[in-house]
């Protein structure tokens, strides 16, 4: 990035919503090379008659889009059963993902329900134990909110360097759907809590029998029993058909499957969250119980799978925002690796605890780019960076890294994913 | 109109009752369905069932149940979690947790043992059988000679030796003051060069469309390791060296698999005379549905049929009971297959 294309970025600010005018003076529109086959010649959609209604029951993306996957970094883990595959952002926008598209995190594969055959219980310090079928879970009042699940993990290869060349990769341990569903405090409230009751233990009915404690507090304040993500069942990699919704917290305490729910006086200190989801810091020490989610962002376009390939001229930088601790007001970009930054534009719901969408238009001169997006929080957060990060934990810690990611973008346009000073 | 005002504000209040109201709501749980499921342990020993195990029977179990993917002294094998050795790595490169060096409260091997092993044939274990490979654990680990017995009444006593190493997530204090600012925008460095390349140690995994791209451009470079490796189609004939190579590769498979003489049924069939017989045939042993309906289409286990069975269990046989990922090496998958012709039927 040179400062020549600094000072054109700061007299587009200036020139204000003069967008096309500065296109146009950039250069002259191409020109065709002759008529556009496109428009000139007729193609088969527009003579063929197409399938009907009953071809497609439940609709699926154009064939056109079959690129659009979870993906799996095979080398991550010993197999595919536990194990996680990514989110690919950089084809998505918005905020909300598709229901198909959610990356899937699992220790004992997909756990295939029969909704008939599915129990809730409530057990441990309460008045009375219970138990609900799906059936019952439904006459309790219904909510619906928009909150991200991201796994602690998530850009946790990327704590001794840039490892992985994609923002799926790199930050795709995410996703961002509407739930409905019941407010755990409902149920909690039917059992009814002893006094000493003071953490629960979600368990799931799967074959690992997930489990993590969650302090009471949290419990009673927003957590969810969901079992429709995006106005629909739950998908059975989510969970169907249940699963425990513990907004801007770590997903691995998103329990799916889940079939209990037990009251105790002290926290269990089960395998998720001493072996795994502890984090170590330099000198051995390691945190316990780290369940916020701190504030992140990350371009999803450009980057290394979507490089930039219209050349010089008009474009649109766009990327995801979230905080475990509450909204998104401003996210900042720089496109000359964080010499100056500019306020991105932010566009559709902001919500608590949910992803934002920012963009960042610019007219790009074709010399590189070193991109880079930091994330301002309702609590006045600001994402660090990966160094700043790495002082106060070192590079062994796995979970957690909020740190900001960066781009570089080459004279064609194609992205890496790099580390600067 | 007012009636159905008056309805509508009554139903309303039902609807959201003070917090000491219940709806009424579920139905409650019985005695013997919480024993069933409630089958958690905490560090202070709450939950643990009556019965004890020792080291010498632990060892036995583990090796039957655990060695196949944490290798026969916990070391692991592949990327499957290591469970012993690694103490004092915590503050190095590279460190080694497991259960010794790092975590912090025996229950919680019970507990995962008890709920979530051996993978794929979960909560098959008894209670003195997780007493037992618990107490070889802490053997595998050196906390205990090979005499001890671990029991409920002993197990409070054990205590691992990372456990004051764990403390309170502290973010708030430490780290929320020195992020909580307002970030310089303008002219914020001078230069900014670049410390770190991913492109440098590719480990990215491709999809097909670009390892293609990048196969057929002129100057393309060998793909990392991590590149899917081409399955190169298997080789009938057995040779001796295949056959060695098979014995090696069907470790994977022994924790499950019994093969040769007197060997009888285990979590899976025994595997006498299986290639080029007709499935299913193992005496005595309790196929999947999946796999009947498999044996009832006529399914004989061709080196073919074995070959796409091993590559891809539940595509092949979606519902099959093998709780195995498969195995992805197409040489390895035919050492097997030749391994277990040289077994004919008992």
């Amino acid at each position: 990035m040179t400062d020549r294309s600094g000072a054109s970025r700061r007299d587009f600010l200036r020139a204000g919503l003069a967008g096309s005018a500065a296109a146009l003076a950039s250069g002259t529109l191409a020109r065709a090379a002759g008529p556009d086959p496109a428009i000139t010649e007729l193609q088969p959609w527009m003579t063929e008659l197409g399938e009907g209604v009953d071809a497609r029951p439940y609709g699926k993306p154009s064939q056109f889009e079959a690129h659009v996957v979870r993906r799996n970094v095979a080398w991550l883990t010993a197999d595919p059963i536990s194990s996680v595959n990514f989110t690919p952002l950089h084809e998505l926008d918005g905020i909300l993902t598709p229901n198909g598209l959610c990356f899937e995190r699992h220790h004992a594969g997909i756990a295939e329900i029969d909704p008939a055959k599915h129990r809730l219980m409530i057990n441990g310090l309460v008045d009375t134990p219970l138990v609900f079928t799906m059936a019952d879970l439904m006459r309790f009042p219904r909510e619906n909110r928009v909150y991200f699940l991201e796994c602690a993990a998530n850009s946790g290869m990327e704590w001794r360097g840039a490892q992985l060349n994609g923002c799926q990769y790199t930050h795709g341990m995410i996703h961002n759907v509407m739930y409905t569903g019941v407010r755990l405090k409902h149920l909690l409230d039917e059992a009814g809590v002893r006094t000493n009751g003071k953490w629960i233990l979600p368990e799931g009915g799967d074959a690992s029998g997930m489990t993590r404690s969650i302090p009471i507090e949290k419990a009673m304040d927003d957590c969810l029993v969901a079992f429709k993500m995006n106005g629909e069942a739950l998908r059975p990699e989510q969970g169907y058909p249940l699963r425990l919704v513990v907004p801007g917290w770590e997903g691995n305490m998103w329990v799916k499957w889940l079939r209990r729910i037990e009251v105790g006086d002290e926290p269990w200190h089960h395998r998720e969250e001493t072996s795994k989801y502890t984090d170590l810091l330099e000198g051995g020490k390691a945190r316990r119980f780290t369940w916020v989610m701190d504030a992140k962002s990350v371009i999803t376009n450009p980057s290394p799978q979507a490089p930039i390939t219209h050349g010089r001229g008009r474009t649109v930088l766009t990327g995801v925002a979230w905080s475990g601790r509450g909204t998104i007001p401003r996210v900042d970009v720089t496109i000359d690796g964080g010499k100056n930054w500019y306020q991105a534009r932010m566009d559709g719901p902001s919500l608590d605890k949910s992803m934002h969408r920012f963009y960042f238009e610019f007219d790009w001169d074709g010399s590189p780019l070193l991109l880079q997006s930091r994330a301002h929080d309702s609590t006045g957060y600001v994402q660090p960076t990966k160094d700043e990060l790495r002082a106060f934990r070192g590079v062994e810690s796995i979970y957690h890294n909020n740190g900001i990611q960066t781009w570089y973008v080459n004279e064609k346009g194609e992205a890496e994913n790099v580390e600067i000073s | 109109m007012s009636r159905f005002l008056e309805a509508t504000l009554a139903l309303s209040l039902v609807a959201t009752p003070a917090a000491a109201d219940r709806l009424g709501l579920g139905r409650p749980a019985l005695t013997e369905e919480i024993a069933a499921w409630d089958i958690d342990v905490r560090p202070d020993g709450q939950g643990l069932p009556e019965g004890r195990g020792d080291v010498m029977t632990g060892e036995g179990l583990y090796i039957d149940n655990c060695a196949v993917c944490h290798g026969d002294f916990g070391e692991a094998v592949g990327r499957w979690p290591v469970l012993a050795g690694g103490q004092g790595t915590l503050n190095h490169e590279d460190p080694n947790k497991t259960i010794g060096s790092y975590w912090p409260y025996l229950s919680t091997v019970y507990d995962y043992v008890h709920r979530a092993m051996p993978f794929g044939n979960a909560q098959s274990l008894s209670d003195d059988d997780v007493y037992a490979i618990t107490a070889y654990l802490l053997y595998l680990n050196d906390l205990v000679e090979d005499d001890f017995e671990l029991s409920r009444e002993n197990f409070a006593e054990v205590r691992l030796p990372n456990e004051e190493n764990f403390f309170m997530d502290d973010r708030d204090e430490v780290e929320l003051p020195a992020f909580t600012r307002e970030p310089c925008m303008e002219n914020c460095k001078e230069t900014v060069e670049i410390t770190a390349r991913a492109a440098v140690i590719d480990v990215t995994p491709e999809d097909t469309a670009a390892r293609e791209r990048r196969a057929a451009a002129p100057t393309a470079e060998p793909a990392a390791e991590v590149a899917a490796a081409t399955p190169e189609p298997a080789v009938p004939a057995v040779s001796p060296e295949q056959v060695a190579a098979g014995e090696k590769a069907f470790r994977a498979c022994q924790a499950c698999h019994k093969v040769g003489e007197g060997a009888k049924n285990g979590t899976g069939p025994a595997l006498n005379g299986v290639v080029g017989h007709a499935a299913g045939k193992a005496e005595g042993f309790k196929y999947s549905k999946a796999m009947a309906e498999k044996v009832e289409t006529g399914l004989v286990w061709t080196p073919e049929a074995l070959d796409a069975f091993l590559a891809d269990p539940r595509g092949f046989m979606k519902g099959t009971r093998m709780a195995y990922g498969g195995m992805k090496d197409a040489d390895q998958r035919a050492a097997v297959i030749a391994y277990l012709s040289t077994f004919a039927e008992d």
